[in-house]
């Protein structure tokens, strides 16, 4: 069995600045916003109005549909009311806003019942998922019990524990498989609760031989569970090249991971999922990496979601030299930041600060037909034709040669030695077709 | 500062691999033929492989001006172009000859199809072609001061023996970077150890004309005839440096299978069935034409592809 992909790029990956910082905790001092929608599905509904006064844990917005998740506070604070505010990708968007007021006063009995999962139906795991808000933290926002649901639970063979962390500087995963790693498999023991004919795989990549080490130390006794070492290549941890990694099986972007009888959680939601179940908090907090070689102090923290990234910032004692590029997420896939005035989210990894942004100093040249983005390509199109149709505006032509299948990993654009944008002209015919199919249904 | 920030489309990190690097790779892979042509042919060879990069560098810059573009000479390309149209020619021939031929790869097959990246043939393989056609007396005169002027092809053409041994050192009348098996197979490792070229064209290029002149030269499984023909003509230099020409070779890795074996079955029919001795040049550029339809027929079904969602 396969143990990577085909294709794939080997940046350089920037980890050393901040993996060996223990995550530490921030506590926000500042006004905490929170988006409606920070999950794929319908935005959540707010549930508190302007002067209402919150508490830490406290649900502030409730799930509009069943693909959808409620957000909670925290902070404790006053509601200042719901105002558009501008998110890390870039769009302003509605946001419940709290003050701030500093008591980090808690609702009460948070996180102190304990419940052994053992106890509990699967309808009970299900719901406490759902109840705490619980996405999919590494990047997707995917409503974990909506994951957790499967239409066929019994087809389900091997939930993949998504440790592979592929992206450049990111490092939140890693240090919390080094100082949390009974969480991540506690978690991952509560999901293959749920499907009784699936294996466990802790997936991870083969640059943190420590963690692949004490992982396979703390699950010896696990009959259900083993540890792959995955080769270190982005896109590792892309949830269609994990599977195939992991079982040969490939996926294609209309199924699901459940339809090749797999489900994937990243370390940090199957954390999430068991604080969930067992003590029943819900999403609150998250580890966000902020670091990149213009940051002065390179650190991981937990901290509340909502806190604002520019806080954050100064919490890694700002930036020591003026950065060109501040990207929320990976530099693999992350967004650019314009204003650093946003929130964090349920989804939002890491701030990197570049010294350099070496993309804005490359001159696109003519494609030379090397094939170098074929190589890369771990959906195995052909970059730069798919990037000449979009220039072109030839949509036929783009679907024929299944532009379609593109999942954004940017690695053509990574390997091109012409630096010709090939991602960001698939990205937006993508985006333009995706549209239009939308809106003709 | 925020104002300051540069905002792009992900992702915001690029490799330091660049088409000038690659280039220059190419063109000190040619290095190795070329300093033995240099140094078996004589100081006029040196002077052929220069005016033909000088033309081809000069008419590149001039070229673009002329039709308003921004010049491009700093990728090298054309460099490589000269470097290859030189190796091509015989070491005796006018010193004119490079700069009609430099001119008309880079003026009539490059540039006006659009540039770098747009020529449906190799620059190099057209004006050879162009020029053996058009002068074909000075094309086809190997003789030098110390060679008569049949090619060891020629001689097995007309029934003659060629010492084989020779032919593989390079020690026979032929073009100028063609001749020496040796010092092109040392150029070829630096572009395969480079990761510029893989075997996949030139394998399969000249295994399938191995199979196809074992079958159908005559000469069946005689390891002598078969070395010799390997070895002689532009066969090795075409397989490894001008059938491996990105722009004009197929994309798909299927493709690049299927146009070696083309090739390889071409350069047969035109050696064992033609006038001429050679065939690698135009075995080429006729390969180079059929290059859309191959990407087209073998281009990968997608990642995933048919599976269905349940």
């Amino acid at each position: 069995m396969s143990d990577t992909f085909n294709g794939g790029v080997h940046p350089d990956d920037g980890k050393a600045l901040s993996k060996d910082t223990p995550v530490s905790d921030y506590t926000p001092t500042g006004e905490l916003a929170y988006p409606l929608s920070q999950h794929i599905g319908a935005p959540a509904a707010a549930i508190v109005k302007k002067g209402d006064r919150v508490l830490r844990g406290q649900k502030i917005a409730e799930a509009a549909g069943f693909v959808s998740a409620h957000i909670y506070a925290g902070a404790s604070g006053t509601v200042k009311g719901i105002e558009k505010r501008r998110t890390p990708v870039g769009d302003m968007a509605d946001c419940i806003i709290i003050e701030n007021d500093g008591a980090m006063e808690c609702v009460p009995g948070l996180g102190e019942r304990q419940t052994d999962p053992k106890e509990l139906s699967r309808e009970d795991i299900i719901n406490r998922v759902k109840e705490a808000g619980v996405v999919g933290m590494g990047g997707a926002g995917f409503p974990n019990h909506v994951k957790l649901s499967p239409k066929e639970p019994d087809k389900i063979e091997y939930v993949i524990a998504n440790c592979a962390e592929c992206e450049p500087y990111l490092t939140s995963d890693y240090r919390m498989m080094l100082e949390r790693p009974e969480c991540i498999i506690g978690g991952l023991k509560i999901a293959l609760s749920l499907f009784e004919n699936a294996k466990g795989i802790i997936a991870i990549e083969d640059n943190k031989p420590d963690c692949i080490e004490l992982m396979r130390e703390l699950t010896t006794g696990e009959s259900r569970i083993t540890v792959k070492s995955l080769e270190t290549k982005y896109p590792q941890g892309s949830e269609r090249q994990l599977i195939y990694a992991c079982t040969g099986r490939a996926i294609n972007s209309k199924m699901l991971p459940a339809d090749a009888g797999c489900i994937v959680d990243n370390a940090d939601t199957l954390i999430a999922i068991y604080e969930a179940v067992t003590k029943e908090i819900p999403l609150i907090d998250r580890i966000v990496t902020v670091t990149g070689d213009a940051v002065a102090d390179p650190k991981n923290f937990r901290v509340p979601i909502g806190t604002d990234l520019s806080e954050l910032l100064e919490a890694a004692g700002g930036f020591k030299c003026t950065p060109e590029k501040v990207i929320c997420g990976g530099p693999m896939m992350g967004f650019a930041l314009f204003d650093l005035h946003v929130p964090i989210t349920k989804t939002c990894s890491s701030l990197l600060g570049l010294r350099e942004d070496t993309v804005s100093k490359t001159k696109s040249t003519a494609c030379i037909n090397c094939g170098e983005c074929v190589r890369a390509c771990p959906s195995r199109l052909i970059p730069t034709r798919l990037a000449a149709a979009a220039d072109h505006g030839d949509e036929e032509g783009f679907e024929s040669c299944f532009g379609l299948e593109c999942m954004e990993c940017g690695s053509c654009s990574y390997v091109c030695p012409a630096k010709r944008h090939l991602a960001q002209s698939i990205k937006t015919m993508r985006k333009i077709i995706l549209g239009k199919k939308k809106n003709g249904k | 500062m925020e104002n300051n920030l540069k905002v792009s489309a992900s992702p915001h990190i690029r490799s330091n691999n660049s088409t000038s690097k690659i280039m220059m790779t190419v063109a000190i892979g040619l290095l190795p033929a070329c300093i033995f042509g240099v140094w078996f042919f004589g100081l006029r060879a040196l002077l052929l492989l220069v005016i033909s990069c000088a033309t081809c560098v000069i008419t590149e810059h001039l070229g673009q001006k002329i039709l308003g573009r921004e010049s491009t000479i700093e990728d090298f390309s054309a460099v490589v172009t000269g470097l290859l149209l030189g190796m091509n020619l015989p070491p005796a021939a006018p010193l004119w000859i490079p700069v009609v031929g430099g001119v008309f790869a880079i003026f009539v097959v490059k540039l006006l199809f659009g540039g770098l990246g747009q020529n449906i043939m190799n620059p190099a393989l057209a004006a050879r072609a162009f020029l053996v056609i058009s002068f074909t007396r000075h094309m086809t005169d190997f003789s030098t001061d110390t060679l008569s002027g049949a090619t060891p092809l020629m001689r097995l053409k007309s029934g003659e023996s060629v010492d084989t041994f020779n032919m593989v050192i390079g020690r026979c009348a032929g073009c100028i970077g063609e001749t020496s098996v040796i010092a092109i197979m040392i150029g070829a490792i630096i572009l395969i150890m480079a990761g510029i070229i893989d075997l996949k064209i030139p394998g399969t290029y000249i295994i399938s004309f191995a199979l196809f002149y074992i079958i159908f030269s005559g000469h069946g499984l005689d390891p002598y005839y078969l070395v010799a023909q390997i070895s002689g003509g532009g066969l090795m230099l075409g397989a490894f440096f001008m059938a491996t020409d990105y722009v004009t070779c197929p994309i798909t890795e299927r493709g690049k299978l299927i146009y070696g074996v083309f090739l390889g079955v071409l350069t047969g029919i035109f050696r064992v069935f033609g006038a001429s001795a050679e065939g690698v040049s135009y075995a080429i550029i006729t390969g180079n034409l059929i290059v859309p339809l191959i990407d087209r027929f073998t281009m990968s079904k997608a990642f995933g592809y048919g599976g269905e969602r349940s």
